[in-house]
């Protein structure tokens, strides 16, 4: 036989009408609301965990979609690690004023206060987080917890479930996870645990930003371009603050940044550029040739495993 | 430095960073055996895309040479977990996404061995397309039938053959023809009707983005050509309608005093305002007096029209009593409604599925108590025979059940309706799933028409 025979062209008919036709940011947001209502549906006490970082915001901003006209059925719960952007803090408080919803405040300055939690030698705080999570979920008895984790971030988070069952621990076990078909997602659980609940799975950092672009929605200014104080550590630029400040040999100066996460201050870093408006970043995404986590992260360079063992341990 | 790459093939994206109007959203799952090359195919489809960032190559380089190789392993790029990088295969089901100027892509990677086939089963579920690598020195062995079978039974409309590793058979031209022919007659039996040969080197990275020089014979798309140019969806106009109820939106609020809708996503068909529509378990009938869907600051949308797989907020003329776990269906076309199904089921645990059996049985937004009356029989992957299996089904089986139910469900035929056709069989002890099920319509000998 020909070796061609089975290459088939489609004929035109097959292909769908336009007025059924559903461009990719669509798909992602009917999938994103989908999973939202399935947790209303199906849990007593969900909570969205909300930093006023870029994905928690778009979080929020489909959370309000799918129960609109309602309010929205969800508390957010926020993980401070006390080194916050104040911009970050104020963009926040302002989305929760405006809102009218309640957010419970896990602080991990209280731990370290009264002793519950050690500083690290390195000075961050981004493995700290996972003990004041863990109990606040408990505290609050929330059985499904709304995180912004997207699979395109790390080789880890690319093996996540959508919904991602955790023990009392709050542990993950790759092995243990459920298969997750169709759009079946089960999310049944035993007293003591709860599932993490990942709406944006499917979505990339350049997808997140054209939703923003799309959609409108405002965000801490410090995603955009800004003058700003930093220093260099690591090959990140960082912003001296209440956390810490350059070491000998780290020369402070002024440079035209903006950040592509927001994290602990002490191991987020900002990147040079000039992108002043979300179409200017979006520009700028797409031509990245380095990932969001690789540019910014410090904590994901600590080995080929970092998130994977974070993630074990019950962090987001 | 040895381990450097070739350029990529010239970026596809698009330079404003928006996608073209009618950019759409692929999805794909891949399939192969162990050491056929997929994690390479795979890596080398991110690389090609320009879907692979300069710090991740970084690393894929960096331990590359530790191990000592020659060129970077394009398969580092896609094991995740620790104990997949020190045994060097995958464990598990991972997400992919790349993306070219075109269409989104959403590729699962399975893995191929026997004993984690549930996770190829979990990637086919939402894929409307397979990849499935065939290595050219081995031809189609029995993982290739399993996943044809696999494929074939989750409704999985196009397979995109990949015969990988060209270049180790001298490119030959009767070896490719050979395996495509053998490949073809088994898609037949599995009811595939679209299949898709490509001779590649994923290694090289011959005809998966960049044409190849070594196959003047092969006249047909390179990989990314044919995952560019196929269908995408199903026509709802061509389906009836089906919404299952996630979520009643009352909002109590001043704005809103009497406000009733209730949220759900089409999983098939086409709404609009005025449709006659059906709602089950109970049966009652109603009028769509219309479909909301939120606006980006929150105002509320009312639709002309709305279809698969949009998320939307329907209201009706009439004030029945609708919750969570209902169907709402054309009302020409509802389906049946029955306490007893027969499905084909690929067990996913350890817990062997046996006859008396009470379980959970998911489909849509429903669950409700189920027992196995039957198991019908066992499909033997070699053979393609059906054989009885009196004592149950292990993990990684494929066969039939009989289950009876404690309520009414509205199922569909898998074949026809794939997302009111699919069903969970889950653990009521742990919450666990057990099985996947795919159901052949309603038992005719227990069901009733409405």
């Amino acid at each position: 036989m020909s070796t061609t025979t089975h290459i088939t062209d489609h004929p035109a008919g097959q292909a769908l009408p336009p007025e059924y036709t559903l461009d990719h940011l669509d798909h992602l947001e009917s999938e994103a609301i989908h999973i939202f209502r399935e947790v209303a549906g199906e849990f007593e006490r969900p909570v969205i965990l909300f930093s006023g970082g870029k994905d928690s915001v778009v979080m929020v901003h489909l959370a309000l979609k799918a129960f609109a006209p309602a309010p929205l059925p969800f508390s957010l719960l926020h993980v401070d690690t006390g080194h916050n952007f104040p911009e970050v803090l104020d963009y926040r408080d302002a989305t929760v004023e405006r809102l009218g919803v309640r957010l419970v405040v896990a602080s991990v300055q209280d731990y370290i206060d009264d002793g519950r939690l050690r500083e690290r030698a390195d000075g961050t705080r981004n493995p700290l987080q996972t003990v004041p999570l863990l109990d606040a979920i408990e505290q609050g008895r929330f059985d499904a917890v709304f995180g912004g984790g997207r699979r395109d971030e790390e080789k880890a988070r690319a093996k996540e479930r959508v919904f991602s069952l955790r023990d009392a621990f709050g542990a993950w076990d790759p092995r243990r996870q459920r298969p997750e078909l169709w759009e079946l997602y089960n999310g049944r659980h035993t007293a003591g645990e709860h599932v993490r609940v990942f709406p944006l799975s499917n979505w990339t950092e350049l997808d997140v930003w054209r939703y923003i672009a799309r959609e409108r929605i405002a965000l801490p200014e410090i995603y955009y371009a800004h003058e700003r104080e930093v220093f260099q550590r690591d090959g990140m630029w960082l912003t001296p603050g209440e956390w810490g400040g350059p070491r000998a040999g780290e020369q402070p100066e002024t440079r035209l940044v903006r950040y592509r996460t927001v994290g602990d201050m002490s191991c987020t870093g900002a990147v040079d550029s000039d992108a002043l408006d979300v179409e200017t970043v979006i520009r700028e995404v797409a031509a990245s040739r380095l990932t969001e986590r690789g540019a910014t992260r410090a904590d994901d360079r600590l080995s080929e495993a970092a998130m994977e063992d974070r993630k074990r341990q019950g962090y987001f | 430095m040895t381990t450097t790459l070739p350029a990529p093939a010239p970026a596809t994206d698009v330079p404003t960073g928006h996608p073209a109007p009618g950019h759409d959203l692929l999805r794909l799952a891949t399939a192969g055996s162990v050491d056929d090359g997929k994690s390479t195919l795979v890596g080398r489809l991110l690389y090609d895309t320009k879907s692979v960032l300069t710090d991740q190559l970084d690393a894929v380089e960096r331990v590359s040479r530790d191990r000592g190789l020659e060129a970077a392993d394009l398969a580092l790029l896609t094991d995740g977990l620790r104990a997949e990088r020190e045994q060097g295969i995958t464990i598990d089901v991972a997400y992919r996404y790349f993306s070219t100027a075109t269409r989104s892509y959403v590729l699962a990677d399975t893995p191929g061995h026997v004993q984690y086939t549930r996770n190829m089963v979990t990637g086919a579920s939402t894929a409307e397309l397979a990849l499935i690598l065939v290595d050219a020195r081995h031809g189609v062995v029995e993982q290739t039938r399993r996943h044809l079978a696999v494929t074939g039974l989750l409704g999985v409309r196009h397979v995109a053959l990949a015969v990988n590793k060209m270049d180790l058979v001298g490119w030959d031209e009767a070896t490719f023809a050979a395996i495509v022919d053998e490949f073809s007659r088994l898609a037949d039996r599995f009811g595939i009707a679209d299949v898709v040969a490509v001779p590649v080197s994923a290694l090289l990275g011959d005809n998966i983005v960049q044409r190849s020089l070594h196959t003047p014979w092969y006249a047909g798309r390179t990989l990314l050509e044919h995952l560019e140019a196929v269908p995408v969806g199903t026509n709802p106009a061509l389906e009836p309608l089906r919404l299952p109820v996630q979520y009643v939106v009352r909002p109590r609020t001043a704005a809103h005093p009497d406000y009733r809708g209730y949220a759900g996503r089409l999983s098939s068909g086409v709404v609009r305002p005025g449709d006659e529509v059906v709602v089950l378990p109970s049966g009652r009938r109603t009028t769509v007096a219309g479909i909301d869907r939120a606006g980006a600051t929150g105002e509320i949308e009312a639709l002309d029209v709305a279809f698969a797989p949009q998320s939307v907020v329907l209201r009706l003329t009439d004030d029945i009593d609708i919750s969570r776990g209902d169907l709402v269906a054309a009302a020409e076309s509802p389906g049946l409604l029955t306490r007893a199904l027969t499905g084909t089921v690929a067990v996913l645990a350890e817990r062997v599925l046996r006859p008396r059996d009470r379980l959970l049985l998911r489909v849509g937004t429903r669950t409700v108590r189920a027992m196995v009356e039957d198991i019908v029989d066992q499909l033997d992957i070699e053979t393609m025979q059906q054989q009885p299996a009196p004592d149950g089904l292990g993990l990684n089986a494929i066969g039939r059940v009989r289950l009876r139910l404690a309520e009414d469900v509205a199922v569909d035929d898998y074949r026809v309706l794939r997302r009111t056709g699919a069903f969970l069989l889950i653990d009521e002890a742990d919450g666990s799933t057990l099985a996947a099920g795919m159901a052949e319509g309603p038992d005719r000998s227990a069901g009733e028409g409405i």
